[in-house]
């Protein structure tokens, strides 16, 4: 257990579980507010000190003074709110099964899709690849889903997503590809044409209008993950050469 | 925990991808991943990499009596159990059908064709002859365990060594590994396995399938042969039945294979050789 001083915190810090933060460190940087927002990674301790639970980089965000550990992991945990990739394994009258990478298979309800009544049902098979909203999550009972937004009641892209190829990658890498700045999905697109959904579960569905496209984009995703900006210019450049 | 089935795409995609002509990781259909041999730091320990699928080997020997009506034969086991770290969908102590097949086509290809010569094991007939252990650990499960355990199990043969013994009369000495240099195994030759996936109704095969292809396979056959063209064992348990003309096209594709990872293989342990 080491204690972090808050010198460093201009400099990429990075933490490992058990290493303590000192609560007046943080407070330092903002001087209007008065609390304190946890994010994942970091568990406030009864001593009134905060320890990071997760291996990381520590990240902070001046608005609201919220600190967060940002690390990475293949196994999903279903958390509110994530948008995931699911397959459906089992059928029932009120819900479909729904495998999303975590240690227990998701719920999502016959009904909690755009527009669906009891006479007006969406009927899904044993394998349909869907893109939902996990509406519910904690870790004592089962994770339940949504295809739709919950406040406007709209599909808003969530469903059944057809055709193309689905690959899982790790959560880390799930997250960046969610960022619109992304080098590699940029590059991609200059070249290739597709569409993508990202799953924050580690699954990412890709389609194009070839199969060579789609698995050549695949790959390039897969590959990205350790490359820097520069190698991964290189690296998609090489793959669509070769094509 | 059951793996879970592929999703209705992945399936989709994949059989739509190799009737174009393509695998879903860019090779072609007669490729084999790349093969990495990693030698241990004593004699007889090797792991292999099959692209994501890795597989340790350990040998081990020890001193034992034989049986009585084959007094002048050693002992060669092989110990194959799938662990939970190599996928979720094996459990410890229930053994799979996958598990079963495994471990029956390396006794075949391994003991069967005679590739350790356990006469050789033969210390004092009747009395005292070499056990042979062969451990492997599945590590990681993408698909192809029986290519990648058989590579294993016959690398870690030829690297093991064992103790030297000499024999005056009824009086055995085991010299330490300190005493005497330690001795090879005498292995004849060198069964390499090639498994083969059918798909599109038997139309289209291809070599080393990932696990995604043997999830979605229709039907799969594993041809162990040598160098030398001999073919030491084929297995087609079940699946698509497919035609003569195909089966005899497979061995010839696999002899090709067999060349190139013989030669890979004697290379690492010249390499290794010299390191020691």
């Amino acid at each position: 257990m080491t204690s972090i001083t808050m010198e460093e915190e201009s400099k990429l810090l990075i933490v490992l579980p058990g290493d303590q933060l000192p609560e007046s460190g943080l407070m330092e940087d903002s001087s209007a507010a008065h609390r304190l927002t946890l994010g994942p990674g970091l568990a406030p301790m009864d001593d009134d000190s905060i320890t990071a639970v997760k291996a990381g980089i520590l990240k902070h965000n001046a608005v609201g003074n919220r600190w967060w550990v940002e690390s990475n992991q293949r196994r999903y945990v279903a958390a509110q709110g994530e948008s995931i990739i699911g397959v459906v394994t089992g059928k029932s009258a009120e819900h479909y099964k729904v495998d999303i990478g975590a240690s227990q298979p998701a719920l999502l309800g016959v009904l909690a899709f755009e527009g669906a009544t009891k006479r007006n049902k969406p009927n899904h098979n044993i394998g349909d690849l869907l893109y939902c909203r996990v509406s519910m999550a904690n870790k004592d009972m089962e994770a339940e889903l949504e295809c739709m937004n919950p406040t406007t009641g709209k599909a808003d892209g969530f469903g059944e997503l057809k055709g193309g190829f689905v690959i899982k990658i790790s959560l880390g890498l799930a997250r960046r590809l969610l960022d619109p700045k992304n080098l590699v999905l940029r590059l991609l697109g200059q070249h290739i044409p597709f569409e993508m959904a990202v799953g924050t579960n580690g699954k990412v569905w890709v389609n194009s209008a070839s199969a060579q496209h789609t698995i050549l984009i695949c790959n390039a995703i897969r590959n990205s993950e350790y490359l820097n900006s520069a190698e991964c210019g290189s690296m998609v450049k090489s793959l669509v050469e070769k094509m | 925990m059951r793996d879970a089935d592929p999703s209705t795409n992945e399936r989709e995609f994949l059989l739509a991808a190799l009737k174009d002509g393509a695998r879903i990781d860019g090779r072609k259909f007669y490729d084999f991943r790349t093969l990495r041999l990693t030698f241990g730091a004593e004699y007889g320990a090797v792991e292999v990499q099959l692209g994501n699928t890795r597989v340790l080997a350990k040998v081990s020997c020890e001193v034992i009596r034989p049986y009585t009506d084959k007094p002048t034969e050693g002992f060669l086991m092989f110990n194959t159990e799938l662990s939970p770290m190599a996928s979720a969908a094996f459990e410890v102590g229930r053994q799979t059908d996958e598990e079963v097949l495994v471990s029956r086509l390396i006794e075949k290809a391994m003991r069967r064709s005679r590739a350790l010569d356990t006469e050789g094991l033969c210390i004092v007939a009747g009395e005292k002859v070499w056990s042979i252990r062969v451990d492997i650990h599945f590590l990681d499960h993408d698909g192809n365990l029986v290519d990648a355990a058989c590579i294993a199990a016959i690398t870690a043969l030829l690297h093991f060594r064992r103790p030297d013994v000499t024999v005056v009369g009824e009086d055995v000495t085991i010299h330490t590994l300190e005493q005497r240099n330690p001795v090879p195994l005498s292995i004849h030759h060198i069964p390499i396995c090639t498994t083969f996936a059918f798909f599109n109704n038997g139309e289209r095969m291809i070599v080393d399938p990932t696990f995604l292809e043997e999830q979605v396979k229709e039907g799969d056959m594993t041809v162990t042969l040598n160098v030398h063209k001999e073919v030491c064992a084929l297995s087609k348990a079940g699946g698509i039945p497919m035609e003569i003309d195909q089966i005899l096209q497979c061995t010839k594709i696999a002899v090709v294979k067999v060349a190139e990872i013989t030669a890979q293989i004697q290379a690492a342990l010249e390499a290794d050789a010299k390191k020691r």
